[in-house]
């Protein structure tokens, strides 16, 4: 696996994702302040997750990695899945 | 560095950061069990969570979250300019990283201290009064945020050390694994942080 390292990330690429977040956190604070039930949480998971995939695949540099490593980061996140699922289907139904 | 015609030492590139995302799948789990603990509880106690959560200083909350995000640019940023060659920069961005991680350490200093001195604290007497909703919040809320300081902790020393490693010229650039497996570790911090601010902060 001696291989040469991805492309050199450009500081503008950065800089815009970084800029991205920020805005992406003033509407998670934003949307939270409106009383909308249980779709609160979710547009909270939601937007989380948008920032995390954007600090996994640019700060991170997950976009410009070999397959191997999107197929660990799938892994990663089905097994977690898993974990979550498992416990609210004996949580839910006790 | 095989084609440049001579021969150097065995250096797995794509291995060590392969390690590296590994090591990091476990802290995801490590805090996934408590992301789980968090779910089952505020499904529980839906209003006795939201009303926890009032109590919580969003506005430190908020600073906390600009701070981290804008240590991880830093730390991006390093990772960049060490392959320009340019290694007084990356240095630069990695003490500010390293900053980033004492303000957040200050910030969290200033509020649990508030909190602690408001009777707020895992065990306390005006705490086990509350609602076993709200003492189940406050639990979750110090063992999830202190794990995650102490990370924010261990990170902060990881890039120190790793700006050292930089001003010394162990890290350069043809050589920088190391510094991107510190930014890797530092930016899983942020990672973290980007599900405890909404889940703790923001909830209603």
């Amino acid at each position: 696996m001696n291989e040469q390292p991805h492309a050199i990330v450009r500081y503008r690429t950065f800089i815009a994702i970084w800029a991205l977040l920020l805005l992406l956190t003033a509407l998670t604070v934003a949307v939270s302040r409106v009383h909308l039930g249980a779709l609160n949480i979710w547009a909270a998971l939601g937007i989380a997750s948008l920032k995390s995939a954007l600090v996994i695949f640019f700060f991170m540099h997950l976009k410009y990695e070999r397959l191997i490593f999107k197929l660990f980061l799938l892994i990663a996140l089905l097994t977690l899945a898993l974990f979550i699922g498992l416990t609210f289907f004996d949580v839910l139904y006790r | 560095m095989n084609d440049r015609g001579h021969p150097a030492p065995h250096k797995d590139y794509a291995g060590a950061k392969l390690g590296m995302w590994l090591f990091l799948y476990t802290e995801v789990l490590l805090f996934g069990g408590l992301f789980v603990l968090y779910a089952v509880y505020l499904q529980r106690y839906p209003q006795e969570f939201a009303a926890a959560a009032g109590q919580l200083n969003l506005v430190l909350g908020a600073a906390n979250t600009v701070i981290l995000l804008t240590g991880s640019l830093l730390v991006a940023l390093s990772v960049s300019a060490i392959r320009h060659g340019s290694a007084r920069l990356a240095q630069g961005f990695l003490w500010g990283g390293v900053v980033s991680g004492v303000l957040f350490l200050f910030n969290k200093y200033v509020e649990w201290s508030t909190e602690i001195s408001h009777g707020i604290y895992p065990g306390s007497p005006i705490l086990e009064q509350r609602a076993q909703g709200e003492i189940v919040f406050f639990g979750l809320y110090y063992i999830t945020l202190g794990l995650h300081g102490l990370h924010v902790l261990i990170g902060a020393v990881i890039l120190a050390v790793a700006a050292v490693m930089t001003a010394r010229g162990s890290i350069q650039q043809d050589e920088f694994v190391v510094l991107e497996n510190s930014g890797l570790y530092w930016h899983l911090v942020d990672l973290v942080w980007i599900f405890i601010f909404p889940l703790y902060y923001l909830l209603l």
